[in-house]
């Protein structure tokens, strides 16, 4: 529907609405983020779903202990090299449409542990990322804000049409490598095809709110 | 009779065809919306089974040893013993002849039990 129509109608007294916009209404009032906490950044989270800050007048406090039911993976914590494989496989669980924020320095980069052998240097080498957040770890508000964010990217998505999301394109992968121990790192060290596909599924060819890839 | 059997209970028919029809309805539209909308995409690893993101591995038809009932009896043995022994230490001084023999008689019960499982070497630890 026209946006010039709906808001004349509205200032008549007329509410309209879409199917589209209806579906993604209730998708962002019900996000069910998977119970999963890898570090420090947990106990955020943990203390973001309690009453002090309440992540459930957002519709997010029910967290799910099965991927089958999850539609949200928040990354708190640092993902080691040993954890890495089995996120992966989680995401891989999670029937789509899914999302991921990536809380804290660890998450998005490998913060603190960078220079390390041992850490991941971003969870977003293997699955992609919707929100960043910075910090270290980031405080409940800055959680809530990213949840927020992604509520507004879902909101802005579309069922049909070229600019559609991913999981609503049969061509587009549900399911992304599951890195193997190898002898040094892990094989792949990194999922190089990620880019390309978060790139495409924006219409004017960049991600939102996405930096460029690291090189390192 | 009827009419007034109708009259009584059209309410509640009318309630229970509304609350199942809010139950149901959810369900069907969510079966409609997968079916003209959501796209299938099965691969390996999300049919997976679900084991916290490990690989599941080995069968899930392994023999589990029964022989915690062992453990079991023994508690038994005593904790009952420990319930029953109270109030008869208590009540010691006025019971009756007949009820301290039945009491005796349940704890020789208990007694043999413990001996049983005694023999059999349970109470000897690993």
């Amino acid at each position: 529907m026209d946006s010039e129509l709906k808001m004349e109608l509205s200032r008549q007294g007329i509410f309209t609405t879409t199917l589209e916009d209806l579906y993604n209404w209730g998708r962002k009032s019900s996000v069910w983020p998977l119970t999963f906490g890898l570090a420090c950044c947990a106990i955020e989270m943990i203390a973001t779903t309690m009453a002090r800050y309440d992540l459930a007048r957002f519709g997010a406090e029910v967290f799910r202990p099965s991927p089958r039911q999850a539609d949200l993976m928040i990354v708190a914590g640092t993902v080691t090299k040993k954890m890495a494989p089995q996120v992966v496989r989680l995401y891989n669980q999670m029937p789509e449409p899914k999302y991921v924020i990536a809380m804290g320095a660890c998450a998005i980069s490998g913060g603190p542990f960078k220079q390390g052998y041992n850490v991941l240097k971003g969870i977003d080498r293997y699955i992609p990322v919707d929100v960043h957040i910075p910090g270290c770890p980031p405080r409940p508000e800055a959680l809530m804000d990213a949840f927020i964010t992604l509520q507004k990217k879902i909101d802005a998505q579309s069922l049909t049409g070229k600019d559609r999301p991913r999981y609503l394109n049969a061509d587009e992968p549900s399911e992304f490598i599951v890195p193997e121990y190898g002898a040094h790192d892990l094989e792949p060290p990194k999922n190089t095809k990620l880019w390309n596909i978060i790139y495409k599924a924006t219409p004017n060819g960049r991600a939102t709110g996405e930096d460029e890839p690291r090189k390192d | 009779m009827s009419s007034s059997f109708i009259d009584t209970y059209q309410p509640i028919a009318i309630l229970m065809i509304a609350a199942i029809g809010f139950a149901v309805s959810p369900l069907v539209m969510a079966w409609l919306w997968s079916k003209k909308f959501s796209l299938r995409k099965p691969g390996p690893v999300k049919n997976a089974t679900y084991e916290c993101g490990l690989e599941s591995k080995d069968d899930a038809l392994i023999r589990f040893r029964p022989e915690y009932y062992l453990y079991a009896i023994v508690f038994l043995i005593f904790d009952v013993e420990a319930i029953f022994l109270l109030p008869f230490a208590v009540a010691f001084t006025g019971l009756t002849i007949g009820a301290s023999i039945a009491m005796l008689i349940f704890l020789l019960l208990l007694v043999e039990g413990l001996v049983w499982t005694w023999r059999k070497g349970v109470l000897t630890w690993v």
